[in-house]
């Protein structure tokens, strides 16, 4: 379902006819907090990419980890989980 | 072809046989009972195969049709009044999923007063839920319809309503043609649709519709039901050629040089018609329109066969109340709002919850629709036999 689809593209119905389609859904405007990571502070545990419900973390070339802002909703649960204090929640805007 | 007398019920039953429906899903409730008993002898007896679901509710029952026609089955159920105001959520699921569900609505009053006797404020209160809502006069037409239906419902992936009234046509026994099953059989063929709950055809469906999908999924509907006009147009046709009986969206009795009309929907049409025949002895020229095709609503028939109208009276069998009119007289006074020249419209409601309509009620609306042609403007709305 990409953002633009028009009532003549949307499969009728509302059907979903491909897998993961969910993930070229832009939910960049539900967020009220964006996570901001710190890799000088990141020790790599991957407890941030462990506890996010909805798989917006990614692993970075070095180890370290960030955030995938198309698809993260903000609802802070990797900065409660990051035993370091290596991400902060700021407010979009 | 066999000529046989059937109650409106048994015809609606025979039709959804001879449509040869893979699944029935429903729950009894008065007058529409008979309907789904009727089917369920069928089932019993071996005469239709069909997988014969008894659940709790009509909202358990209309939800199993979706389910069931999601799958690509053929669906039928039927319900009545509470029993539809019960279905109310889950119709606009049906329409919005593009599920050709076929539905006998037999209608009847809605509580409170409790009241199992007919009007048609069931069907009414359901208008805006994305279903093409096909009326029907007479036991023979209910059969009729309810052969178009399947076949209208599946060219356009949309629900139909098939409305009759509760008592007046439902428990009334008529002569009704049944035609040959296989004739039948070549008018609505058992055509394998796609199966939209398999895993080859669909990931996911039935899900949420975010403000940036659901108004384009809404307008789909929208599109579908404008466009069904086509296709129903194309039904009426085929079916004319087939079984010889013409319909169309909307029939105009005696209209061609009527002065003064009466627009009704369902079986009271009849008695209209009949106190029509005589007022035009008597010299009077007036007509009845009945609609027959209420969604989508067939507004440039209701034009071209009212325009040249002196007053129209419209029967509404329903109430809005608190509205700036009841539902009936809305629709067609919205029909001819962008004319320049329209007739003077009456409002009338008669019938509520079983209150007979006599032809001396008939004679005094045509008398009075002619009387506020003279006066120059309409009255307030008439409560036809209302008792102060």
């Amino acid at each position: 379902m990409s953002k633009t689809k028009g009532w003549k593209e949307i499969p009728i119905g509302g059907t979903i006819v491909e897998p993961g389609s969910s993930v070229e859904f832009d939910v960049t405007a539900w967020r009220t907090f964006r996570p901001v990571f710190d890799k000088r502070k990141c020790t790599k545990c991957g407890m941030c990419w462990i506890f996010c419900p909805e798989g917006a973390i990614k692993i970075n070339d070095d180890g370290t980890y960030d955030v995938d802002l198309s698809f993260c909703k903000g609802c802070g649960i990797c900065q409660r989980a990051c035993a370091v204090k290596a991400i902060t929640m700021v407010k979009e805007g | 072809m066999k000529r046989v007398g059937l109650s409106g019920n048994y015809a609606v039953a025979y039709a959804a046989k001879m449509a040869d429906v893979d699944v029935i899903a429903a729950y009894p409730i008065t007058p529409q009972t008979t309907i789904v008993e009727k089917l369920s002898e069928f089932v019993a007896n071996g005469e239709l195969e069909a997988e014969y679901i008894n659940v709790e509710s009509e909202h358990s029952a209309l939800s199993a049709c979706v389910g069931a026609s999601l799958t690509g089955a053929r669906v039928f159920t039927a319900t009545s009044s509470q029993g539809l105001a019960y279905m109310h959520e889950v119709l606009f699921m049906a329409s919005g999923l593009r599920t050709p569900i076929v539905m006998a609505n037999v209608n009847r009053a809605l509580s409170a007063p409790l009241n199992i006797w007919n009007d048609h404020s069931d069907a009414m209160a359901e208008r805006d839920a994305g279903w093409i809502q096909l009326w029907t006069t007479s036991a023979q037409e209910a059969f009729d319809a309810t052969l178009e239906a399947f076949k209208i419902a599946e060219e356009v992936l949309l629900p139909v309503m098939v409305n009759l009234d509760g008592f007046i046509l439902s428990h009334t026994y008529e002569p009704v043609i049944l035609p040959d099953e296989s004739l039948v059989k070549e008018f609505v063929p058992s055509k394998p649709m796609v199966n939209r709950v398999s895993p080859k055809f669909a990931y996911s469906i039935g899900v949420v519709g975010p403000p940036e999908i659901y108004y384009e999924m809404k307008y789909q509907v929208v599109d579908a039901i404008e466009n069904s006009r086509k296709k129903i147009k194309e039904v009426n046709k085929e079916f004319c050629s087939r079984f010889g009986r013409e319909y169309r969206f909307v029939d105009a009795y005696m209209m061609e040089d009527a002065e003064y009309a009466l627009v009704t929907m369902g079986a009271l049409t009849g008695t209209a018609r009949a106190v029509a025949n005589g007022l035009r002895k008597e010299g009077e020229r007036v007509g009845v329109v009945s609609i027959r095709c209420f969604r989508p609503f067939p507004k440039e028939d209701i034009v071209s066969i009212l325009e040249d109208a002196k007053g129209v009276g419209v029967m509404d069998r329903a109430l809005t109340p608190g509205g700036p009119s009841n539902p009936l007289f809305a629709e067609i006074a919205t029909a001819l709002y962008d004319i320049t020249r329209r007739p003077l419209l009456q409002s009338f409601v008669a019938g509520l919850g079983g209150r007979d309509v006599t032809a001396d009620d008939f004679k005094a609306m045509f008398g009075l629709v002619k009387d506020v042609v003279k006066e120059g403007r309409p009255r307030p709305c008439v409560y036809v036999g209302l008792r102060e």
